[in-house]
């Protein structure tokens, strides 16, 4: 049918033909990419706060240690819980630790006090100090050299190796966690912003009375798969051209930046994934679920009028089972197959982000088939649903309606 | 010939007989004003004619075929009240997809909308946006939007409402041309004095059922009140008759309502006789908004809702 090639070209130029859309393409995996650079670099840096510990050491503990030469902590003597409790404060500390008199085996009673709030990662470090002062003190109470200890003590590594029919490659499980975690973050922000284009495209051909002009020559329901494709379409070349950009600075960079561990590392872990399952499932779960929500957005889009406050009421209950995917996928990807994980991916509503958290690791046959088949049926059954409400919606003026009068439009018979 | 008949249409909502029992028919080339009050089920009627939604029952059949949305679409224009447009997208594109979407293939919309856009001098908007235009310009585009398709039933609400009068005049003038090549229009608005002016036929609509349907002539025929306007000066004592009834008094001129038997010949002779000196007799026909109020008025301002069974 020519008519709804028509509307699909229309929304998919007017919006590929702008400014921003190349703007976006480039920008966000760039503000991406910065962003998640930023949280590594603060991450690997770790913490630089310089906190004045007083100690008050009755067990000896650190005074004997060389964790006390450590220029935090302070140790002060001849004072008692009590009386320095009162003090520390004002002499410029910002934390006290008390170590009381303890028995080895069973050490308890060591206090922290502060102003405020400690920082885990201070009291993790306390915590690890007064640890290794304690082993130390239990070796050397058994008659073991702390020399001998650390060669008993076990630290192996495990290297991955994924067995292809090309022989082996060397996996690196970090990239692949990387990678599900990114196509999941990817899928889920593709459905909202996309939806969301859908319903602001459908409340303005509603407001704007368009559908009144054209949903005379073309059906409603064509009016409104037109637009879904079209803004579908935007999504697809987007990804495009986010896949030639990577293929091309993975092909650039190492030509940049020559032999740097970390980053042919990444490459190697990489190119031990199967890629192109991976892109096939990305673009059937992104299609997939684009699709179903889609409709529901339409179909949102339909019923409100200018006022965005109704439209974000309405559209909650739509975001809450993609959120809920994302839940899920955040668990999926460290143990790809758990009940919930195989659940979370077979729920159609769920499906297409959960599917990504299990997409680097094996996923059986059956399960990929089922979840695809009732991706599918589920989109299948929602356009039919959202299709009858947008055709009533589309052309209602006024107050909203309620629940109750969208559920009796989307089930009546045809009209 | 009829271009449109619509056959005893009714148009139920939960708690409104939006149409209830309307028929009329509209002649070809003709220009018919559809008319009636907020809330009379103008818009219902007109968008059962566009093929939005559908009648309860009832018949319509255009060019003497049952009317089908989707194949008579190309035949039909309509304007709804303002907007209807995309207001990013260019004016240019944005005519030529509209087109379009009426089954005009792609040079033929070209040619139209810049055949169109010469005419209108708008050629200078072609990559502007809709956003860009003012109120009135906006409906110009509009107006262009819906008859560039050459529509054999083109459909106008309140195509005038933020027009300045030399726009206004220029789409008048386009409405006589079309309707003089044989396009039929039907014209829906509030504004009496622009139906006087433009429309041949008219119904008027009330609370969902036809009230008034005939030519502007004989509608005002049917509602005159044999009221008469005498341009002469005249004294009071001159008045003292039971052939008529002064309706309203001035130094120069008087208006007369003459009883139920009196003929105008009575009324000059009664004045000749009384000497005096007549510059001018007529005849006062009502105006349409006269008799728009007359027949609206009494029946609630604004329209009730109602429990329909």
């Amino acid at each position: 049918m020519s008519k709804i090639g028509l509307i699909i070209g229309r929304e998919y130029f007017t919006r590929v033909k702008k400014k921003s859309f190349l703007i976006t393409t480039i920008l966000v995996p760039a503000v991406i990419i910065a962003f998640y650079a930023v949280i590594i670099a603060i991450g690997a840096k770790g913490s630089t706060e310089k906190q004045k510990i007083a100690v008050v050491d009755q067990s000896g503990l650190l005074a004997d240690s060389k964790a006390a030469n450590n220029k935090d902590y302070t140790i002060i003597k001849n004072e008692s819980e009590t009386s320095f409790v009162k003090k520390y404060q004002a002499q410029g500390y910002e934390a006290f630790l008390y170590i009381p008199k303890v028995n080895l085996d069973t050490p308890h009673g060591i206090v922290l006090h502060s102003e405020s709030t400690v920082s885990f990662a201070t009291t993790e470090a306390i915590r690890n100090i007064i640890d290794q002062n304690i082993e130390a003190k239990r070796l050397s109470a058994s008659g073991i050299d702390p020399a001998k200890y650390q060669q008993i003590k076990s630290d192996v590594k495990i290297e991955t190796t994924i067995d292809t029919k090309d022989g082996g490659k060397k996996g690196n499980i970090y990239v692949a966690y990387g990678v599900s975690y990114g196509c999941g973050i990817l899928i889920y922000m593709m459905m909202i912003i996309y939806g969301t284009q859908v319903m602001r495209g459908v409340t303005e051909e509603k407001t704007n009375r368009i559908a009144e002009v054209v949903v005379s020559s073309v059906k409603p329901f064509e009016l409104m798969m037109g637009k879904i494709i079209g803004i579908g379409a935007v999504g697809l070349t987007q990804f495009a051209i986010w896949i030639l950009l990577i293929f091309g600075i993975s092909q650039v960079f190492p030509m940049l930046a020559p032999d740097t561990t970390i980053l042919s590392g990444i490459m190697q872990g990489l190119s031990s994934l199967p890629v192109g399952r991976i892109i096939l499932y990305f673009l059937v779960y992104f299609v997939g679920g684009y699709l179903t929500y889609a409709s529901l957005f339409a179909a949102v889009g339909s019923v409100v009028s200018e006022d965005q406050q109704e439209a974000q009421q309405l559209m909650f209950p739509i975001l809450m089972p993609i959120i809920l995917g994302f839940v899920i996928m955040s668990k999926a990807v460290n143990d790809p197959n758990s009940s919930l994980a195989v659940f979370g991916s077979l729920f159609p509503l769920t499906s297409p982000i959960v599917m990504m958290g299990r997409i680097t690791y094996s996923i059986p046959v059956w399960q990929v088939a089922t979840s695809m088949l009732l991706l599918v049926a589920c989109f299948l059954l929602l356009t039919w649903l959202t299709g009858k409400i947008y055709r009533t919606g589309i052309l209602m003026y006024g107050k909203k309606p309620s629940w109750k009068e969208m559920m009796k439009w989307a089930f009546r018979s045809n009209t | 010939m009829n271009l449109l008949e619509v056959k005893n249409v009714k148009k139920y909502f939960a708690t409104q007989k939006a149409v209830d029992d309307i028929s009329f028919t509209i002649e070809k080339g003709s220009i018919f004003g559809l008319l009636g009050p907020n809330g009379a089920g103008k818009t219902s009627l007109l968008r059962m004619i566009t093929g939005i939604f559908y009648q309860d029952s009832g018949e319509i059949n255009f060019q003497g075929k049952p009317f089908r949305a989707l194949e008579d679409a190309g035949n039909i224009g309509y304007m709804p009240e303002e907007r209807g447009l995309y207001k990013k997208m260019k004016i240019g594109e944005q005519a030529i997809y509209l087109a379009r979407l009426k089954g005009l293939s792609k040079t033929q919309a070209t040619e139209k909308v810049k055949e169109w856009f010469a005419k209108f001098e708008m050629q200078s908007w072609w990559n502007k946006k809709v956003e860009d235009l003012s109120k009135g310009m906006s409906q110009k585009l509009q107006f262009v939007t819906t008859v560039l398709h050459e529509p054999s039933l083109i459909i106008l609400d309140e195509p005038f409402s933020g027009l300045d009068p030399v726009n206004a005049n220029l789409i008048k003038d386009e409405i006589f041309k079309l309707a003089k090549n044989g396009s039929t229009i039907i014209f829906s608005t509030h504004r009496m004095e622009q139906v006087e002016e433009i429309c041949d036929h008219i119904i008027l609509l009330n609370k969902g059922k036809k009230i008034l349907d005939g030519t502007i002539k004989s509608v005002k025929q049917e509602f005159k009140e044999n009221i008469y306007e005498l341009g002469a000066a005249t004294l009071a004592e001159h008045l003292m008759t039971h052939i008529f009834e002064v309706v309203k008094h001035q130094p120069d001129r008087i208006l007369l309502k003459l009883m139920y038997d009196t003929t105008p010949n009575d009324v000059l002779q009664y004045f000749l006789h009384k000497n005096v000196a007549i510059n001018s007799f007529n005849e006062v026909m009502p105006s349409l908004n006269d008799i728009f109020i007359r027949l609206v008025e009494g029946t609630d301002a604004a329209r009730q809702f109602q429990q329909i069974s």
